[in-house]
């Protein structure tokens, strides 16, 4: 299946000379939920932007669903909805003139009756002659959210949707995601919440200073995830490591006084209790142990370390 | 040509408008009046006639000038900055619409408001004078043309401005003063000849002389010249608002 999105050595250079992206390649498959990960100032919301057509590439080609965003820019952008990360906002229109304004600018004609569902989908429909400017700002984001579903995109752009949203809209707002996916549209979201991406996304993105670092499947990644860390203290310091434990491919440190074991938890044996009857008959003493598991935020923190 | 989105944005702007009546509409209305009240009752009949025209009946072309000119400014430099000041211009960028639909709808909507805020003008000085139009298809067109082109003009400082400090300055400190030297209150004839040749190098004498003639059939400067820099400056307009959208100079990073 060909890519709803396609990015290819894209670079953004500013013109103070800032490298914002660097040869940026990248696919969306259609129909998936892609979370794109990047501390601050990695590039994610530079990136959209240029998909959008709010900034301009320095170098490469993108297009959307096979159009290219500068030569055929009314075709691609037809096809995105743009939920941005601040909130941006007329406000001194009401709900429904500002999203049915939304709709005409994308030059779809009127669907009351899409309006309305939208509203009603985002609990929205109670406020729709509100003016924007008396709504709190979680239905301000709904707002913004309805705008960008006011077309009927099949591409969905979400930049932070969830920033300063409690947690019971936050999962109101996710429900919306599914559904939307379900019909058939991509959703490209970037967050700071790394257990959102975990929950919603099928595959994840890594971005850093304007380079992506890592695209995996969240399958692959969950399969790290299930890595399980055994850290034993010895009663004892030891030289090496036994011969008879090779096979736990253990390693040595706090000088000499600690054991690593990494092992799945979703494997048939973990090992562990092998491994603690080796370690005695190799007479080699526990004083104390503990397990822990690396999160996405651990990879993803180690990932944009790296040098 | 995305026609429903030129629609939307046109019908947004004219909504603003009516949201604000008394701003768009009553203020120069008010304005205006006073003006035909000093200069006309007051100041005006201690003053025969200018060129054969009672000095009330001579001012009314250039006060709908006055109006029509700021308030094209007005309208369409504000109409495009305040989306760039609350940040909702992203959705006018990312929309499948085209620069020259974008400037449709906001030019076409601050111009219509001008229009019909100069054609208000020209009711209210009815009332204090008594008026004559020589030629209403040539006053038609120079109101629209000078509708247009100003409201372009204004465009451009809507998109140049980065505070509100900015936006007001132009009007103010540039506009404003050319339409007061520009013949709104006195024909250019009047003045001494060194002075008379320093206001020829203000545009907006050319717009007041051609707008008055198409009154009374009197002008400081031919017609054909007043026309020929109207459409000068609206040319100059168009490419620096052609350019502004190729390069997106304070639109896009």
């Amino acid at each position: 299946m060909t890519p709803i999105i396609s990015v290819a050595n894209l670079s953004k250079t500013y013109g103070s000379g800032f490298r914002a992206l660097n040869d940026i390649n990248l696919e969306i498959r259609r129909g998936e939920i892609f979370a794109l990960l990047g501390p601050n100032g990695a590039g994610k919301t530079t990136l959209i932007s240029i998909i959008c057509g709010i900034a301009n590439l320095s170098a490469g080609k993108v297009t959307v669903d096979g159009h290219d965003i500068n030569a055929d820019y009314r075709a691609a952008r037809s096809l995105i909805g743009l939920v941005p990360q601040e909130l941006h906002t007329d406000a001194f229109e009401s709900v429904w003139a500002t999203v049915s304004f939304s709709r005409g600018l994308f030059g779809k004609p009127k669907n009351p009756a899409h309006i309305e569902k939208v509203l009603k989908d985002l609990s929205l429909w109670d406020k729709k002659d509100a003016k924007i400017v008396t709504l709190s700002g979680g239905m301000k984001r709904r707002v913004m959210i309805a705008k960008a579903l006011s077309h009927e995109p099949q591409v969905l752009f979400l930049d932070e949707p969830t920033a300063g949203v409690d947690v019971e809209l936050r999962k109101g707002m996710w429900e919306v995601v599914r559904a939307l996916q379900a019909k058939g549209v991509t959703i490209i979201l970037t967050t700071h919440y790394i257990e959102e991406a975990e929950e919603m996304a099928d595959r994840i993105g890594v971005i850093n200073k304007g380079e992506i670092i890592l695209v995996e499947d969240k399958a692959g990644l969950m399969q790290k995830l299930g890595k399980k860390r055994l850290k034993l203290y010895l009663q004892q310091k030891v030289e090496a490591i036994p011969p008879a434990l090779a096979p736990y491919h253990l390693e040595l440190s706090g000088s000499g006084c600690e054991l690593t074991y990494n092992y799945d938890t979703k494997g048939e044996r973990t090992g562990i209790t092998s491994l603690l009857s080796d370690l005695r008959n190799a007479g080699i003493r526990i004083s104390d142990l503990d397990t822990s598991q690396s999160s996405l935020e651990d990879i993803f923190v180690s990932l944009v370390r790296a040098p | 040509m995305n026609f429903r989105a030129v629609r939307a944005i046109y019908l947004f702007e004219m909504a603003r408008t009516w949201r604000t009546l008394l701003q768009s509409i009553v203020s120069p209305v008010v304005s205006t009046s006073l003006y035909f009240v000093v200069f006309g009752a007051a100041i005006g009949s201690r003053i025969t006639s200018v060129e054969g025209v009672s000095y009330g009946t001579f001012i009314v072309p250039g006060l709908v000038m006055l109006s029509v000119l700021t308030q094209s400014i007005a309208n369409a430099s504000f109409g495009i900055y305040f989306p760039k000041f609350v940040g909702t211009i992203y959705e006018l960028l990312s929309a499948p619409i085209s620069y020259f639909e974008i400037v449709l709808g906001y030019v076409g909507a601050a111009a219509t408001k001008s229009i019909i805020l100069g054609l208000i003008i020209l009711l209210t000085a009815g009332l204090f004078v008594p008026l004559q139009i020589h030629h209403p298809v040539w006053m038609l067109t120079f109101l629209v043309l000078t509708a247009v082109t100003f409201s372009l003009f204004g465009f451009i400082i809507g998109i140049w401005a980065d505070g509100f400090e900015k936006l007001q300055m132009i009007p103010m400190l540039v506009v404003t003063p050319l339409t007061f030297l520009g013949g709104s209150f006195y024909s250019v004839n009047m003045l001494p000849s060194g002075w008379r040749t320093i206001t020829l190098l203000n545009p907006v004498v050319y717009l007041i002389s051609g707008f008055r003639w198409s009154f009374y059939e009197i002008a400081d400067v031919s017609v054909g010249v007043s026309v020929g820099m109207t459409l000068s400056f609206l040319a100059v307009c168009m490419v620096t608002v052609w350019w502004i959208f190729k390069t997106g100079y304070r639109l896009k990073n």
